[in-house]
């Protein structure tokens, strides 16, 4: 699917405590959550962002506490994706479990700027980046096999249940 | 990669958004309840409405699903239970809701952190999937100085490492200086291997870890060390003799230094606590520097035990009334103040040496305030001074 949107453009080390602080954990609100999300990096990003957005950043994105309400922030936020240099480890697969696509590129990183409208196509097997007029294409890492097909089923939860109705508990 | 069965699985408070993510598969409740560890930890005692609602919906799906290790608010912390209860062994897999489930690699354990859809999922298949990790090898050797800690050792290896210089690795601790580490000081380097990025970290099983299971030799049967030959992706050597007391921050752990370079920075308040450095030889070490001594007028010295055990051994050993006296004030076992979601929270401007794990912007409380990590005697002899101070200047 292509969709273009604008960049939102973040350095190195983004922590889950700047994508959604702690101090707003006391709700579990996916809409109040998503009126903070990136608070602690950009004062502009909740009230601005608009559907089909794309987070860009650097490395090791998500970093720290394995709060999921980041990945939910981000989700309500309505946003096509992240593309990153890398992620942490927690963050990434809870992207994957809430269905929020997660590319990795450091040429993306370094082509695109903050403010840019851009294309993401979300091909998870030949996913990409574009200008606007698509002049400029930035091919971006296939999403591996496993975290793939959970993406594809919408995230973890439908995932599962595919494979409880398909009689899956049993044979572990 | 592999799909593996955990041996124990650890919720807090997220534990309600498990359910709610579990609740979707129609299931009647968890693959294995026994497996299941339920602790209510970080918000406690409710401080509004909210949190008050969730530890209700909590205790009420304990019930229903028949889960024994189900510790209400002023048990302690997550991580801290699961080793003083021996509930984590040698050799096992466990999963949590957090990130700091490293921690449990202190006793052997391969502990991670997942978030909570995927807990759901564990809760439901009673597995997960998991790439097999790379290992880095952390060689210790040498003797740490007096008033040096693990925490000082933990950053600084997080000054070498970096925030991701551990991504997707085990961080495994070796060495001939192992034994010299307790259970308690091998919990603080495990946990804060996270701060690098680890998936896990391990210890290797010896001799105080067979001592930390008395008469239960089983308890260790699962446990394991590295091959003569095993293969490491990195090697670092950690001669402990030369490393200071420590201060990392602002805004990033790895941005650690020898106390020197932040001695006498003015601080609002201090902070004694946390799944890295709230057990009793914490409270022992930041009591031995308070004793008959105040803290500054200028600041805050707040202590919040790992747990109600911990609580309860620093009672008996005079700790607390030290403490008390120097004009600390006690807080119940828990996390709030490291994650500024419940008791002291920073304001705008404000500056806070913490012995927690973390000192990102706003983790605290403001965005505007700026958070030093350090050992607990750090911690301590900083309240007194009223700035960041040098343990060993209150050598006695």
């Amino acid at each position: 699917m292509r969709i273009q949107g604008r960049i939102w453009k973040f350095g190195d080390d983004v922590s889950t405590d700047l994508i959604i602080p702690g101090r707003h954990l006391n709700s579990y609100d996916p809409d109040h959550l998503a009126a903070h999300a990136m608070e602690g990096a950009s004062k502009e990003f909740s009230s601005q962002v608009e559907g089909g957005d794309i987070v860009l950043a650097g490395r090791n994105f998500g970093c720290g506490s394995s709060r999921e309400q980041a990945v939910t922030a981000l989700v309500h936020s309505h946003i096509s994706c992240v593309v990153a240099r890398s992620y942490a480890r927690i963050f990434y697969r809870n992207a994957v479990n809430l269905g929020l696509p997660v590319f990795e590129s450091d040429e993306a990183y370094e082509t695109f700027t903050d403010g840019e409208v851009a294309v993401i196509d979300t091909d998870l097997k030949s996913p990409s980046l574009s200008t606007a007029g698509c002049a400029h294409q930035v091919m971006l890492s296939a999403v591996p096999h496993h975290a793939a097909r959970i993406l594809e089923s919408g995230g973890l939860v439908p995932y599962v249940k595919t494979r409880i109705d398909g009689g899956m508990l049993d044979d572990k | 990669m592999v799909e593996a069965v955990p041996d124990l699985v650890l919720s807090h408070e997220n534990t309600f958004l498990v359910s709610n993510s579990f609740d979707e598969f129609g299931l009647e409740g968890p693959w294995d309840s026994s497996r299941m560890v339920v602790v209510l930890d970080h918000r406690i005692p409710a401080h509004n409405l909210e949190t008050a609602k969730v530890h209700s919906r909590i205790r009420e799906l304990v019930r229903r699903y028949g889960v024994q290790r189900f510790h209400d608010v002023g048990d302690g912390v997550c991580h801290q239970l699961l080793i003083e209860r021996r509930y984590a062994r040698p050799g096992m897999l466990v999963l949590g809701t957090d990130s700091h489930t490293t921690t449990t690699g202190a006793v052997g354990a391969f502990g991670t952190g997942i978030g909570a859809t995927e807990m759901a999922g564990v809760w439901a298949l009673g597995s997960i999937w998991l790439k097999v990790p790379e290992t880095v090898r952390v060689t210790l050797d040498g003797v740490l100085e007096k008033l040096v800690c693990s925490k000082d050792v933990a950053l600084s290896l997080a000054s070498r490492f970096g925030p991701s210089g551990a991504d997707y690795r085990c961080m495994e601790f070796s060495g001939a200086a192992v034994p010299s580490f307790s259970i308690s000081s091998r919990m603080t380097l495990c946990n804060m291997a996270m701060e690098m990025g680890a998936k896990a970290a391990l210890f290797p099983t010896d001799e105080v870890t067979r001592e930390w299971y008395p008469g239960d030799d089983s308890a260790v049967e699962g446990g394991c060390s590295s091959d003569d030959d095993a293969a490491f992706c990195e090697e670092v050597h950690v001669d402990l003799g030369e490393i200071p007391p420590m201060v990392s921050g602002p805004h990033r752990v790895e941005a650690a230094q020898s106390v020197e370079a932040f001695e006498e920075l003015q601080i609002d308040q201090a902070f004694i606590g946390s799944c890295t450095n709230g057990r009793l030889e914490d409270i022992e070490s930041a009591a031995g520097i308070l004793n008959g001594r105040k803290v500054a007028p200028c600041c805050r010295l707040l202590v919040a035990p790992a747990s109600r055990e911990v609580l309860s051994d620093s009672i008996q050993q005079g700790y607390i009334s030290a403490i008390v006296a120097a004009g600390g004030i006690m807080l119940p076992p828990g996390c709030g103040p490291c994650l500024g979601a419940h008791s002291g929270v920073l304001g705008p401007g404000e500056v806070c040496i913490s012995s927690s794990n973390r000192n990102f912007p706003g983790r605290m409380g403001s965005d505007a305030a700026e958070i030093y990590l350090a050992s607990p005697a750090t911690v301590a002899a900083s309240a007194v001074a009223g700035a960041i101070a040098d343990p060993r200047r209150y050598l006695v």
